[in-house]
């Protein structure tokens, strides 16, 4: 058991590293030079800008020899420090104590809001099955996929921001995670307000794969033996359907969500755009826009990290979920 | 071990089916599983059903319980229990039967049981939703079946999962999850099939126990002749749908009509045969259920097949002795059957020859 | 690998962002035997009416089928035909004059005196003030006709997002079938590297491959760029990255199971070198299924732009393309002109629909003989 732990944290740390060379890379291979951005003038010797130039490249350690370059990266990271804006000199963690939890409760949200309505949905539609009741929920779900979440995040702006004026079409305030990070102060019922409409946009488009994902593999399962075994034992459909039905079948379900939230917190950067969020999705874009390549280098690294920490817990909670993983991976 | 109920008002039979039919709408055809199969089963007596995979029995089990998936399904006849009728009823309405009146136990206890709930959970389960008992009560109960199918350690095991079992202890302990809640008839469909051997004879006889013991009526349903013989009252042979022989086990044995039950028989090795001596198998396979073939749905295979047989179906026609009935034109141990098999292996008809080769039949 | 498991994998769907799911089906038995019924015992106990789409198993396509491949003829109809096609310029301003011309002025009220309006900026079909006569959808913000600029955007997003389904087939799809094909340490190392892409979100990816690809500044000002590194290439190449992991990882799962194959030993034996089994006795079978995904791809390159354009990186205006006209002028959305952010998302929307149906029906069509894909 500890020997299985042990490996998975060794993977675990293999993929950051890289993870953090890939984005070191990226960024400096790219054609284009970021001191060319800074200082867009200098093309003149002997000018200021030139000399400007000169000292923005040592500042940035550009000077250095790549491996240089790339030891003092993996160190710094290793350490924690993960960098500066250039001219402003704001640590990119600053930035992070802000945006992180904004992403992590925009993703969170979403993702409660969309097994909520996908959980239900996915037990009755395999309940169900071939019925019209069934064929209308997957219609709809299919037509769901097919939606863009920006556009449906435009649109349940207007209709409900514009047009009904029920809920704000953008701005954000603190929640419950902000003041674990920041100095922030919660202020719950705009916060709430601020984060429906996101939430609700990320999550339709995941509602309609988790509830079929969970439809096909609870129909699987409502044919297994047990399942007549448990009917003739005289219990409702509906306990067999809750209390033995999903667990088993809920496991490629847990996979991609888990899978998802990693996926959700930098794929939220388009609805972060479009609700003016001030999550991860902003402060990326932000960065680069700015060409502030160190923090952007930063940001996409945290994220990355998240990811695959994520995944590495989704993988120990199958234990928990299914006792027979538990046993195989003992063997 | 609690008794089960006894229901004052009803004298007669605790089971009658009759006529039962069971098809399913498919983008084949019509699938006839079941055909008409009719036999009545009373309190503490043992019916086996015997025949072939594919014959219906299984189907006409669950069908009988009422546990087959209702879209596509046709069933008609009637299914009499304790005198009320059963189909027709709603799941709903049979829920109240299953478990606290009728019970079933399936042929591979691995997945029968619940892979990711404890032993003991699956078992409080039922006696909680038909007796209203405390969970403490419930556990106790638990412990005491757990104990009763003589499982060792059974405290433990309750907090145990299905996959940390041998596979003779689990269909042990799904015979304590149907036996839970005190049924008056048990369906047991190939209980011992996927078991060892050596487990087999174990677990026929602890359910033999538990039948005496709570006075209930039992469904035995095997491939295997073995299985029933020595243990069922009375034995029903199916084939392709329909039963086409029924007598008390005594009988059956001793004088079977119907050449398929002979041809049953006769295939399961003996110890007493030398090494080496080939298997007596019925040749070539059972029909389509879509589309059965005119008249004996055996005749393709029967060693004592004649023109009639490929014309005209028979009915069931009594035999001897009280309770024997058989479908067949040319009888096993009749005079017109032995020449119908004399004109058979001279016309050098496989399935006659392979009869001819084996032992003769005594049980 | 945090990467989900690299089995091959009965069925892939693609999620709400983009990304194709593997999934496995848990109960391989029962997936030949779900709409014939169920086995037991020898016995066939039907199961009638598992699969939502039935139309798969017949041999005519269903109406829903057509009904998107004749949307989709209209669409490619559109993109490739727009030079010829009746609609104007879609990046010059409609000016006062030439409305004048038309006939198509509107009187309007003002502050009490009547005037005449004869701007088609921002005026939608169904505008109160007698929307924008003579054309039919409307105005952009710029008084640009939304007609034309919505049928060559349709070229522009459909030059784009198939484009970078090709890179990443090409790219990615060899990458899967080398891997598949070779197995061992090239595999490792190459699904290594597919999982370390895909640690990065998708979205992120894309934007930051854009942005360092796209000219800098100091590249000059105002002089265009050469064509294979215009705006729209650029995301060709961005999107198309990201999708080469996805891409390679379908393929090698396809691959794996095509390869352990009897026809490929018996190849293999006669002496056929690697790259001609590779090519001409795996790769056929793999590219059915590589189809459907291919379809389904181009669905999710179409949406991609779209999130690149709101980011601010998409296609360089005043070239149209879906994505930019909904990003660009977005705000019109809260201020009464919906109509230009509507109309692109509905082509948008019922495009990717009639893409992930037929999708669907494809690989129905082929994986349903093929379960081990």
């Amino acid at each position: 058991m500890l020997r299985l732990i042990a490996s998975r944290i060794l993977q675990f740390v293999l993929v950051l590293w890289l993870v953090a060379t890939f984005t070191f890379l990226l960024i400096r291979l790219i054609p284009g030079d970021p001191v060319d951005v800074i200082v867009p003038t200098r093309r003149i010797p002997g000018s200021v800008a030139a000399e400007r130039a000169k000292e923005v490249r040592r500042d940035l350690g550009l000077d250095k020899p790549f491996v240089v370059q790339y030891v003092k990266y993996l160190g710094n990271v290793a350490t924690g420090d993960l960098g500066r804006d250039y001219g402003s000199g704001r640590p990119v963690t600053d930035t992070l104590k802000t945006a992180l939890p904004v992403s992590l409760q925009l993703m969170l949200y979403a993702q409660i809001l969309a097994l909520t309505f996908a959980i239900p949905l996915g037990v009755f539609t395999a309940y169900r099955a071939g019925t019209r009741a069934d064929r209308a929920v997957n219609a709809t779900a299919f037509g769901m996929l097919a939606m863009p979440n920006f556009v449906l995040g435009l649109l349940l702006a207007f209709i409900v921001g514009a047009e009904l004026k029920w809920l704000p079409t953008s701005g954000y305030s603190p929640g419950w995670l902000d003041p674990l990070f920041s100095n922030r102060t919660m202020d719950l019922g705009p916060h709430i307000e601020s984060m429906i409409l996101p939430a609700f946009t990320l999550a339709v488009g995941q509602i309609a794969v988790y509830m079929r994902l969970l439809r096909s593999d609870m129909i699987a399962t409502l044919q297994e033996n047990f399942i007549t075994m448990a009917r003739s034992k005289g219990l409702s459909d509906r306990r067999i359907l809750w209390r033995h039905a999903l667990r088993p079948s809920s496991i490629t379900l847990l996979t991609v969500a888990g899978l998802n939230v990693g996926t959700l917190i930098g794929g939220a950067v388009v609805i972060e755009v479009i609700f003016g969020l001030g999550g991860m999705g902003k402060a990326i874009v932000f960065a680069l826009n700015q060409k502030q390549y160190v923090s952007l280098q930063s940001l996409i690294l945290v994220l990355a990290a998240l990811f695959v920490l994520v995944n590495f817990l989704v993988d120990a909670l199958y234990t928990v979920v299914d006792p027979r993983i538990r046993r195989a991976r003992a063997a | 071990m609690s008794d089960t109920r006894f229901s004052e008002e009803y004298e007669g039979p605790l089971l009658e089916v009759t006529d039962v039919k069971t098809y399913f709408e498919t983008d084949r055809g019509v699938v006839r599983s079941v055909d008409g199969v009719s036999f009545t089963l009373e309190r503490g007596k043992t019916i086996g059903i015997v025949g072939e995979s594919g014959c219906g029995k299984t189907v006409l089990a669950r069908s009988v319980m009422g546990l087959l998936p209702r879209r596509g399904l046709i069933r008609e006849g009637s299914v009499r229990f304790e005198g009320k009728e059963l189909i027709g009823l709603t799941p709903r309405e049979m829920r109240a039967y299953w478990g606290s009146q009728l019970a079933m136990i399936f042929q591979d206890p691995m997945t029968s049981l619940n892979p990711v709930m404890k032993i003991g959970k699956q078992i409080t389960e039922s006696i909680r939703e038909h007796l209203d008992v405390e969970k403490k009560y419930a556990l106790e109960l638990a412990e005491s079946l757990l104990r009763s199918v003589r499982i060792p350690e059974p405290q433990r095991r309750l907090d145990d999962y299905p996959h940390q079992l041998s596979g003779g202890m689990r269909q042990r302990v799904c015979i304590a999850v149907a036996l839970a809640a005190g049924p008056k008839l048990l369906f047991a469909d190939e209980p011992t099939t996927a078991l060892d051997v050596t487990v087999q004879a174990q677990v026929l006889d602890l359910m033999a126990e538990q039948q005496r013991e709570r006075f209930m009526a039992m469904v035995l349903i095997t491939h295997d002749l073995g299985v029933v013989a020595g243990r069922a009252d009375e034995i029903a042979v199916m084939y392709a749908g329909r039963i086409v022989e029924k007598a008390p086990a005594s009988v059956l044995f001793r004088d079977m009509k119907m050449p398929y039950t002979q041809a049953l028989l006769s295939s399961i090795p003996k110890l007493a045969d030398a090494s080496h001596t080939r298997l007596a198998t019925i040749p070539g396979r059972p029909p389509d259920l879509v589309k059965p073939p005119k008249g004996c749905k055996f005749a393709p295979r029967c060693a004592y097949v004649q023109d009639r047989c490929g014309e005209e179906e028979p009915p069931l026609t009594p035999g001897a002795s009280a309770g024997h009935e058989f479908r067949c034109w040319f009888p096993v141990g009749t005079p017109e059957g032995a020449d119908a098999l004399a004109r058979n292996v001279e016309r050098r008809l496989p399935a006659a020859l392979v009869l001819a080769a084996a032992d003769t039949v005594e049980v | 690998m945090p990467a989900p498991p690299d089995r091959p994998s009965d069925s892939t769907h693609a999620d709400g962002l983009g990304r194709d799911v593997l999934v496995e089906r848990p109960s391989e038995a029962l997936l030949a035997s779900e709409l014939e019924g169920l086995v037991v015992d020898g016995e066939l106990i039907p199961v009638a009416a598992i699969e939502a789409d039935p139309k798969a198993h017949r041999h005519k396509l269903g109406v829903g089928a057509w009904l998107a491949i004749v949307w989709m003829a209209l669409m490619v109809g559109m993109a490739i035909l727009a030079p010829i096609l009746p609609v104007g310029d879609p990046e010059e301003t409609i000016s006062a004059e030439e409305i004048r011309e038309q006939g198509n002025c509107v009187t309007v009220e003002r502050l009490g005196r009547e005037i005449e309006q004869c701007n088609i900026a921002a005026r939608g079909p169904f505008a109160d003030d007698g929307g924008a006569p003579g054309y039919l959808l409307g105005g952009d913000g710029n008084g640009r006709s939304m007609a034309a600029r919505l049928v060559y955007g349709a070229r522009t997003s459909l030059f784009v997002a198939t484009g970078a389904v090709l890179v990443g087939f090409v790219f990615g799809g060899s990458l899967g079938l080398i891997a598949g094909y070779f197995g061992g340490k090239i595999d490792t190392v190459l699904t290594g590297m597919f999982n370390v892409l895909l640690s990065i979100p998708a979205i992120i990816l894309a934007l930051a491959l854009v942005s360092f690809l796209a000219p800098q500044s100091s590249e000059g000002a105002g002089v265009d760029p050469p064509w294979w590194r215009s705006s729209s290439m650029i995301l060709i190449y961005a999107i198309g990255v990201v999708a080469i992991p996805l891409l390679g990882r379908i393929t090698r799962a396809a691959t794996l199971t095509w390869s352990q194959r009897e026809f490929v030993l018996a190849a293999r034996a006669q002496g056929a070198k690697n790259a001609r089994i590779m090519i001409r006795e795996v790769l056929p079978n793999v590219l059915p299924a590589m189809l459907s995904i291919t379809l389904l791809g181009i669905a999710v390159a179409i949406v991609a732009e779209g999130a690149l354009s709101i980011l601010g990186v998409g296609v360089r205006p005043p070239t149209p393309s879906w994505g930019n006209i909904i990003a660009l002028d977005r705000a019109y959305l809260l201020t009464g002109a919906p109509h230009i952010v509507l109309e692109p998302a509905t082509l948008i929307f019922v495009t990717v629909l009639s893409l992930n149906y037929l999708g669907d029906v494809v690989r129905a069509r082929f994986d349903v003989r093929e379960a081990g894909i």
